[in-house]
C-alpha cells in the first residue's frame, strides 16, 4: 500500500476542467515529483492533495486513511504538511525562534498548562529549542540560526519554510515549486535539503517546472498537461517519453514548417 | 549546549527583573484602586473621567484583540450596545440583580460575537473593517426598532443601581445608592479594568497568543501547520465582543439609561483609535491610548472655545497619524519596563539570553 493514493482526482471551475481524472501512488520514503507546462494543472493539484481546494470528484488516501474534503489543518494533523511560497511565521523573529514558535503552535499540551505550570513550559521550551536546533542544522541552516527571518536571501528562506514544516512533524512533505527563482548554488543547496528530508524518513510530493533539477533528484517523475496525466515513470523513462516532449516542445509540423 | 555560567547569570537577571517588573504592576495597581480613590473622593468630575478613561480601555482591549489577528474591528459599539441593552432589559423587565446581568450582557455579547463571527471573520482588511462598521449601525437600528421591548428612541430611561452583592453572608459589594457613587463606580470601573488586562495580557503571553499572531502574520501557513485557524479567529472575537458587553453593561449602569444612539459608529472608530493610538504592538496599548485621548478630550471641551473643539480634534488627530504611527508606546521607553510589558517579548528575549 502506498503511502499517498490518488484516484481519479477531478477538479472543474465552471466549464473548465483544470485537473481530469488523475490517479497516481506515491510510495513511502521516495521523491515524487509533478511537472508539466504551464497551466497543466499541477498547482491545483498541490492544493486538492492538502485540502486547500475540494475536489469535484475523485479520492485521496492517506496512510490507507481517506483524507479526502477534510478540513486542511486536520489533515496537517496527521502528517501532509505544505510549504509555501512565502514562509517565515515572524519576519522579525530569528531563524531559530520561527521554527521553536511552529513546534508552540502545533504542540497539543494544555494551554491551561502553560497558563500555571512554569517547569513544564520551560522544559517544553528547552526540547523545542533543541528539536528545532537540530532540524536546522539538518537542512544546512544552523549557521543562520540567529539572523532575523526578513534579512534571509530567497534560498535560505526556502530552507526555513522547510525547516518550519519539519518542527510540525510530517510524513508526507508537499514542496511548491522549492526551485523557483533559485541561483545555480541555491539549488544545489535546496536539492541537498531535500535529500536531508527524505533520509530522515520523510516522503516528499513536489512540484516543480525545473526539469533538469527534477531529473536529478526524482525517484519517480508524473507529468501533467491540461489536467491530464500524460506519463508516469523513472526519470530515465520520462526523458525519452515521446507524449512529454510533445507537451513541452509542441510537435513538428512539415506543412507549417516547425 | 548551553552555556552553564551565562544560564545561571540569565536567571538571575530574569529573577532581578521579574521582582522589579511586579513590584511596579503592584505599585501602580494600589495608585489605581486604593489611592486615587481616597485623594479624589470629593473631586467627582475627577472620577467620573477616570472611570469611563478604565471602561473605555476595557472595550478598546477587545479591539486590540481581534487586531492581533489581524483583522480591524470597528463594530465594538455594536457589542457595547447590545451589553447596556441586556443589562437594563434584565434589571428593568425581570428585576435581576446587576451583579447577575453585567457577566451575562457579557455572554450575550459574546454569543452574538461568535455567530457573527462564524460568518464574517473570513473577510480580511478593508472588508471586515466595512462590515463590522455596517454592524454598528445594524444594532443600532435593531434596538431602535425594537418596540416596547428596547423602548425605542427613548430607549430605557430609568435603570435601577447596582445593589449589594454578598457571598456566603460576606458583602462583597454594598448597595449603590447607601455609598457615594461615583466612588462605587470608580472601583467598579478600576476592578474591571485590571481584571480584563490581566486576562488579555495572559492570553497574549501564553500559546494562544503566539497563535493570534501566528493568524495575524500568515494564516495559509499556520493552517499547513495544523492550527485550526477557524476556532482561534472565532475565539478571539468572541472574547472581543465579551469586553464589548461588559464595558456597554457598566455605562447603562453608570449612566442609569440606554438608548440606541449611547453607542455609535463614531464610538466604534474611536475603540480602533484608542488602540492606535496607544500602540498596536503593546498590550498596554488600548489603555494608553484610551486614557491620553478621552482627557485630553475633556480638557479640550473644558478649556477650548466650542467652535475650535472640532478643529482641535482634528489637529490632534493629523499631528499622532505624522509622528506617532505605531502610537504612543513606541517611543523609546524605559527597556526594562517595555521589555515586560510587549506581548510575548519575554519567552523569545529569555530564551534568546540564555542560548547566546
Amino acid at each position: 500500500m502506498a503511502l499517498l493514493e490518488v484516484r481519479d482526482l477531478t477538479k472543474r471551475f465552471g466549464g473548465l476542467v483544470a485537473v481530469d481524472r488523475v490517479s497516481f501512488d506515491v510510495e513511502e520514503g521516495s521523491i515524487f515529483s509533478v511537472i508539466g507546462p504551464n497551466g497543466a494543472g499541477k498547482s491545483t493539484m498541490f492544493k486538492l492533495i492538502t485540502s486547500f481546494l475540494f475536489p469535484t470528484s475523485g479520492r485521496v488516501t492517506f496512510a490507507g486513511e481517506k483524507i479526502t474534503y477534510l478540513p486542511a489543518h486536520v489533515i496537517a494533523r496527521k502528517g501532509v504538511v505544505r510549504t509555501f511560497q512565502e514562509t517565515a511565521i515572524f519576519k522579525e523573529m530569528t531563524v531559530l525562534d520561527n521554527v521553536v514558535v511552529a513546534h508552540h503552535l502545533r504542540s497539543r499540551a494544555t494551554t491551561l498548562g502553560f497558563f500555571f505550570g512554569t517547569r513544564q513550559a520551560r522544559s517544553d521550551e528547552a526540547s523545542f529549542r533543541e528539536n528545532a536546533a537540530e532540524i536546522l542544522d539538518n537542512l544546512g541552516l544552523g549557521h543562520v540560526s540567529y539572523e532575523r527571518a526578513r534579512n534571509l536571501p530567497h534560498g535560505y528562506l526556502r530552507g526555513l519554510g522547510i525547516s518550519i514544516a519539519m518542527a510540525a512533524k510530517p510524513r508526507l512533505l508537499l514542496l511548491d515549486e522549492p526551485f523557483a527563482g533559485m541561483t545555480f548554488e541555491e539549488t544545489w543547496q535546496t536539492v541537498e535539503r531535500v535529500r536531508a528530508v527524505r533520509d530522515r524518513g520523510v516522503t516528499v510530493l513536489l512540484v516543480e517546472h525545473d526539469m533538469q533539477t527534477v531529473m536529478r533528484i526524482s525517484d519517480r517523475i508524473m507529468v501533467l498537461n491540461f489536467g491530464k496525466k500524460i506519463a508516469e515513470g523513472a526519470p530515465a523513462e520520462i526523458q525519452r517519453n515521446e507524449a512529454v516532449v510533445e507537451a513541452y516542445l509542441g510537435r513538428e509540423d512539415e506543412q507549417l514548417g516547425i | 549546549m548551553t552555556d552553564r555560567i551565562a544560564d545561571v547569570q540569565a536567571h538571575e537577571t530574569n529573577s532581578t527583573r521579574a521582582v522589579i517588573k511586579w513590584l511596579v504592576v503592584a505599585t501602580m495597581v494600589a495608585l489605581y484602586l486604593i489611592i486615587i480613590p481616597i485623594v479624589f473622593a470629593d473631586r467627582l468630575y475627577v472620577l467620573r473621567v477616570l472611570a469611563t478613561a478604565s471602561v473605555l480601555s476595557l472595550i478598546s482591549l477587545g479591539v486590540w484583540l481581534t487586531f492581533s489577528i489581524g483583522r480591524i474591528n470597528l463594530g465594538q459599539g455594536g457589542f457595547a450596545l447590545i451589553g447596556g441593552y441586556t443589562t437594563a432589559i434584565l434589571m428593568t423587565h425581570w428585576g435581576i440583580s446587576y451583579w447577575l446581568a453585567l457577566p451575562a450582557s457579557g455572554i450575550l455579547a459574546a454569543l452574538f460575537g461568535i455567530l457573527l463571527g462564524l460568518g464574517i471573520l473570513r473577510l480580511r482588511g478593508v472588508y471586515f473593517a466595512m462590515i463590522t462598521l455596517s454592524l454598528t449601525e445594524a444594532v443600532r437600528l435593531a434596538f431602535l426598532s425594537g418596540g416596547s421591548f428596547t423602548g425605542g428612541a427613548p430607549g430605557i430611561p430609568v435603570i435601577p443601581l447596582p445593589g449589594p452583592l454578598s457571598v456566603l453572608g460576606l458583602s462583597i459589594v454594598p448597595d449603590f445608592t447607601r455609598v457615594n457613587g461615583h466612588l462605587a463606580f470608580y472601583r467598579l470601573a478600576a476592578v474591571l479594568l485590571i481584571l480584563g488586562f490581566g486576562v488579555v495580557w495572559r492570553i497574549s503571553t501564553s500559546r494562544v497568543g503566539w497563535i493570534f499572531r501566528s493568524l495575524q502574520q500568515n494564516e495559509d501557513l499556520s493552517t499547513s501547520i495544523g492550527i485550526n485557524i477557524t476556532k482561534y479567529r472565532v475565539l478571539a472575537f468572541g472574547i472581543c465582543c465579551f469586553y464589548g458587553g461588559i464595558g456597554g453593561s457598566y455605562f447603562a449602569a453608570a449612566q442609569q439609561s440606554i438608548y440606541p444612539a449611547v453607542f455609535g459608529v463614531s464610538d466604534s472608530v474611536f475603540f480602533a483609535l484608542y488602540c492606535f493610538l496607544g500602540g498596536l504592538a503593546y498590550v498596554v496599548g488600548p489603555i494608553v491610548g484610551a486614557f491620553v485621548l478621552f482627557i485630553c478630550f475633556e480638557l479640550l471641551s473644558a478649556n477650548v472655545a466650542q467652535e475650535y473643539q472640532q478643529f482641535a480634534y482634528a489637529a490632534i488627530m493629523i499631528a499622532i497619524m505624522l509622528w506617532l504611527p505605531d502610537g504612543i508606546l513606541s517611543l523609546r521607553a524605559p527597556r526594562w519596563l517595555v521589555g515586560r510589558l510587549r506581548a510575548g517579548a519575554t519567552a523569545v528575549d529569555a530564551a534568546q539570553r540564555t542560548t547566546r
